[in-house]
């Protein structure tokens, strides 16, 4: 990728999200329009599976379990209809892509929780 | 300033956000400085049209036509790129002078046309080339996967049909995209972005044309 397209994207990255990575369990606050004037922010809480793409490209995987259904949503990281991103907690993970949270449920599905303070902060 | 297009490079395709949080996939091209290095009028040339020079080459690289052409117009260096785009007035532009994209008064919002070369892809078969479709992997298909197919009828007309679409060498052209909303305008940088693609590879020379 060209340099100079870098600086471009400068621009319209955002500065306020947290460092995300595999493992972390987060909540994402969602602004999305309800008809034509209300605007709604819904919260999508779970562990984020994957992370991809640099600059303004980048986005986040967060899977959850809801009512027994496995349930995932990619989000632009830098898109201005998020609202915030909160870090719920961190897990230690051998993987970049935890595809294989997939197959499991419930005890099995579990990731060990990582108490780093540097990453903390 | 009036003048049909200016030169520039593709320098790639990224993504940017628009106000209501759309992501909007753009095409980065850097435009300009363009120097004018001949003026063609009615009186003289039969038609009004500046001539543009783009990205510097030194003179010494130049051939010896070439480095007339480039100190005629009083310029100290020579370019890879030169190309003409018609003027309404061709008093307002004088040889020498250089035109940036500052000078364009180009909004987001705005239109324009984009002529580039497209990526070549080599001696390429029909169903890249022609979007033909292929034939039966199996059921009794047998080393005709990826051919084209009949050429035509028997004994009338007796021979293949001009222009009959088949492989052969594809790419490599002057393709024009129209009507590209212009999405940031960044002077200071000499950049535009343009929503979609352009043709060619990055550092592929354009034509970008106004509306």
């Amino acid at each position: 990728m060209h340099p100079i397209i870098r600086e471009v994207e400068a621009k319209y990255l955002r500065t306020d999200i947290p460092k995300i990575s595999p493992g972390d369990t987060v909540r994402v606050h969602f602004k999305f329009k309800e008809g034509e004037e209300k605007e709604r922010v819904q919260v999508f809480e779970g562990v984020v599976i994957r992370r991809r793409g640099s600059g303004t490209s980048a986005t986040i995987t967060v899977r959850k379990v809801s009512f027994g259904v496995g349930v995932e949503r990619t989000f632009p990281l830098h898109s201005p209809r998020i609202e915030k991103i909160e870090i719920v907690k961190r897990a230690k993970v051998r993987r970049a892509r935890l595809y294989y949270l997939r197959e499991r449920a419930g005890k099995s599905a579990r990731l060990k929780e990582r108490f780093d303070q540097k990453v903390m902060e | 300033m009036k003048i049909e297009g200016i030169l520039g490079k593709k320098l790639g395709m990224t993504r940017v956000f628009d106000g209501e949080g759309n992501a909007i996939p753009v095409t980065v091209l850097e435009v300009g400085p363009c120097a004018v290095v001949q003026v063609k009028t009615v009186e003289k040339d039969g038609y009004n049209a500046v001539q543009l020079g783009f990205k510097p080459k030194k003179l010494t690289k130049c051939t010896l036509p070439m480095i007339g052409h480039f100190l005629k117009a009083g310029l100290d260096t020579g370019f890879y790129l030169l190309r003409e785009f018609k003027v309404e007035d061709p008093n307002q532009f004088k040889p020498g002078q250089v035109i940036t994209l500052a000078d364009l008064a180009l909004e987001p919002g705005m239109k324009v046309d984009v002529t580039g070369t497209s990526k070549g892809r080599g001696f390429t078969g029909t169903i890249k080339r022609w979007n033909f479709q292929r034939q039966p992997m199996s059921h009794g298909a047998k080393k005709v996967h990826r051919k084209r197919g009949s050429s035509g009828a028997n004994t009338f007309p007796g021979r293949v049909i001009k222009g009959k679409k088949m492989a052969g060498h594809y790419g490599a052209e002057t393709v024009t995209i129209k009507n590209l909303t212009v999405v940031d305008v960044i002077p200071d940088k000499n950049l535009l972005l343009v929503k979609g693609g352009v043709p060619g590879w990055p550092n592929g020379y354009v034509m970008v044309y106004f509306k």
